[in-house]
């Protein structure tokens, strides 16, 4: 791949096939009341984009102690709800990702960042399934979150913004889930931290769940990843053009710092085997060695990740919603046992991992796995044989969109079935 | 394995259940081996089972949907493992000897360990942990003790190769291999009760001498036992 001109799309760098597909059409969904519809943006910068969103004036109470009200969540849906309300299915997004997961993204111009996963046809079918996306709170694209306006002093929250966790992130989708009329989500599925959310749901809202889909992700942060992460802020906070947070008053971004951060953590995507293939040690240009030019043709695609990330995502943000990702440890919510966490879920759970996968490794996966054991739930654990890394979640791997298509589709007959007459005792 | 075959689906299958797992070619699937449909007749429908080894879950798809059991799977194979959940089983990697212990106690009805128990470390661990997991254990086995076997070391002295034990010594997982007898004083070592026990054929099929331990162990190709514990 020549990097001269850089991959069509900067966040699934290992592979261009996805492009040509079209993405779904999101239709419009008649919103029953319990919120006020907002399509007017109150953010602050230049990335000012009229995002769907719903307002909640009642607010939202968070773990950190603080009532956010009011509360925003921006939000995407795609398909339609059938009359049983019986075919939703909430997907949880990664770190930096957001809510524009089958369409064209509004701001970077780019397809949507699961267009291979969500569609018609594709493995979560939109021609079947009401697909919902939110935002997550402390996001950048039109949720609640560091740079949005506090109404308190019409300025931008920045680091006065409280904290946020991957629960309170999932309380919100669960106030939007009610919003849109929906009692029980028939799927709720995620890779990454939207692996966690997906996990969190599980545990907060037992009932509320047919299917859960955790892909690529742990039921706490893991020491290693946390460290990660502090590299990416600390590179954030380095930068003069941060101003501890209150950029925005000098109408500048932490370009340079923001870029280093999602630099860091690119790496930790990939995997050696994917970096190795993709670019090895060529160098860009010229065969001279010189110590100024980004010569090798790693560098370089890491740097145009880097520059595209800052376009789009807000410095802040970046800050707030790692450390959400560093404080979840589900278990530690649920008196230190990850089982009794899912002691009251009945639903289904279909475990991915990626065998390449270093971030959420498959013995992080199957901590899940052997904690869904312990209270005999109905689990199904796929490890994906891929040299993609971490990011594998978003590429093109057939057998784990067979594994989707297979489960939604034992999920939904089972659904559909009746109900088990009561259990003959054998014996 | 799935046999997308044809046409002749039975007659028995109402119209409003859902695309057949195994999709059968008559009142069974033919695709079943004939051991795993023995031991589909040892279970009561509606019951919760667990089976060890599942491969490509033929046993589960047929018990699924035939018996209306709620039935999950191990597999070590990753391969199959994949093919399983694609096809909507309740599948997960792993094997006997790890992941057995992460399951709570009576979590089952049956707990099914087909031609494995003799690739495992350690055999007697698990069998109690599937008797720790489960009412009742469906255990098979290849037989030592078949003729065959005892006369090829006897006269060739060399180790013996039968249809069921098909691959030399230094590349077969076998590394725990027994007799009927053998497996019979282990459960009476352990206290477990044998429910049931048959003597199988390498196809699976019942043989006339399935009712005499000593007949059944020179001629059995392999053991078929359900235990619980005593």
């Amino acid at each position: 791949m020549p990097l001269s001109r850089p991959s069509p799309e900067p966040d699934e760098p290992a592979l261009p096939a996805s492009a040509e597909k079209g993405g779904a059409q999101p239709l419009a969904v008649a919103a029953p009341a319990g919120g006020e519809e907002d399509s007017a943006g109150g953010s602050a910068d230049a990335l000012d984009y009229p995002h769907q969103r719903i307002v909640f004036p009642q607010g939202l109470a968070l773990d950190c102690g603080v009532t956010l009200a009011p509360l925003t969540v921006a939000y995407r849906t795609y398909g339609a709800l059938n009359a049983t309300r019986s075919n939703a299915v909430l997907i949880c997004h990664a770190l930096t990702g957001d809510q524009y997961v089958a369409e064209t993204h509004p701001i970077t111009g780019k397809p949507g960042w699961w267009d291979i996963m969500v569609g018609p046809g594709r493995p979560i079918d939109t021609e079947r399934y009401f697909v919902i996306c939110a935002n997550v709170l402390g996001g950048c694209m039109g949720s609640s979150g560091p740079k949005e306006i506090n109404p308190a002093t019409g300025a931008p929250w920045g680091l006065t913004f409280p904290a946020v966790t991957i629960r309170d992130m999932v309380r919100a989708q669960k106030l939007l889930v009610e919003h849109l009329g929906i009692e029980r989500l028939f799927c709720v599925i995620g890779g990454s931290m939207g692996g966690m959310q997906v996990l969190e749901w599980a545990a907060t809202y037992p009932e509320h769940v047919v299917a859960a889909i955790p892909v690529a992700t742990g039921a706490y942060h893991s020491a290693q990843n946390i460290a990660f992460h502090e590299v990416g802020r600390q590179a954030i906070h380095a930068d003069p053009d941060w101003m501890s947070g209150e950029y925005w008053r000098q109408g500048v971004v932490p370009a340079r710092g923001l870029a280093v951060a999602r630099m860091a953590a690119h790496i930790t995507y990939l995997s050696e085997e994917a970096l190795t293939r993709k670019f090895g040690r060529r160098l860009r240009s010229g065969e001279a060695l010189t110590y100024l030019d980004d010569i090798f043709e790693v560098e370089s695609y890491l740097r145009y990740q880097g520059s595209t990330f800052v376009r789009r995502f807000d410095a802040n943000s970046y800050l707030y919603i790692t450390r959400a990702m560093d404080y979840f440890d589900l278990a530690a919510e649920h008196g230190g046992s990850l089982a009794a966490a899912f002691r009251r879920t009945s639903a289904r759970f279909c475990v991915v991992s990626f065998s390449s996968d270093w971030l959420f490794p498959t013995a992080t996966n199957r901590e899940v796995v052997q904690a869904l054991n312990a209270c005999a739930a109905n689990v199904s654990f796929v490890e994906i044989a891929s040299d993609k890394g971490h990011d594998a979640f978003l590429l093109d791997e057939p057998d784990f969109h067979a594994t989707i298509r297979g489960f939604l589709a034992a999920c939904e007959a089972a659904l559909s079935r009746p109900p088990r007459p009561p259990r003959a005792r054998a014996g | 394995m799935p046999d997308t075959a044809p046409a002749s689906v039975p007659a028995s299958a109402p119209a409003a259940v859902p695309a057949p797992l195994v999709m059968p070619a008559s009142g069974r699937p033919l695709s079943m081996r004939l051991d795993l449909q023995l031991i589909a007749e040892m279970v009561q429908p509606g019951t919760r089972l667990l089976d060890i080894g599942c491969g490509e879950g033929e046993l589960l798809a047929y018990l699924t949907r035939y018996k209306d059991v709620d039935g999950r799977g191990i597999e070590i194979d990753m391969a199959e493992v994949a093919r399983s959940v694609a096809q909507g089983l309740a599948v997960i990697h792993g094997d006997a000897d790890r992941d057995l212990a992460f399951y709570p106690d009576d979590a089952f009805d049956y707990v099914v360990l087909s031609r494995t128990l003799q690739a495992v470390h350690r055999p007697r661990e698990v069998l109690k942990q599937l008797l720790r997991i489960s009412r009742h254990a469906i255990v098979s086995f290849p037989n030592f003790g078949h003729w065959q076997v005892r006369a090829q070391l006897l006269f060739s002295g060399r180790m013996p190769t039968t249809q069921t034990l098909d691959r030399p010594w230094y590349e077969t997982p076998n590394i725990h291999l027994c007799t009927i007898r053998d497996f019979f004083a282990l459960c009476a070592d352990e206290g477990y009760a044998v429910e049931q026990w048959l003597g199988v054929d390498e196809a699976g099929r019942k043989t006339p001498w399935r009712r005499n331990r000593w007949l059944a162990n020179l001629f059995a190709e392999q053991g078929l036992f359900m235990l619980r514990k005593a």
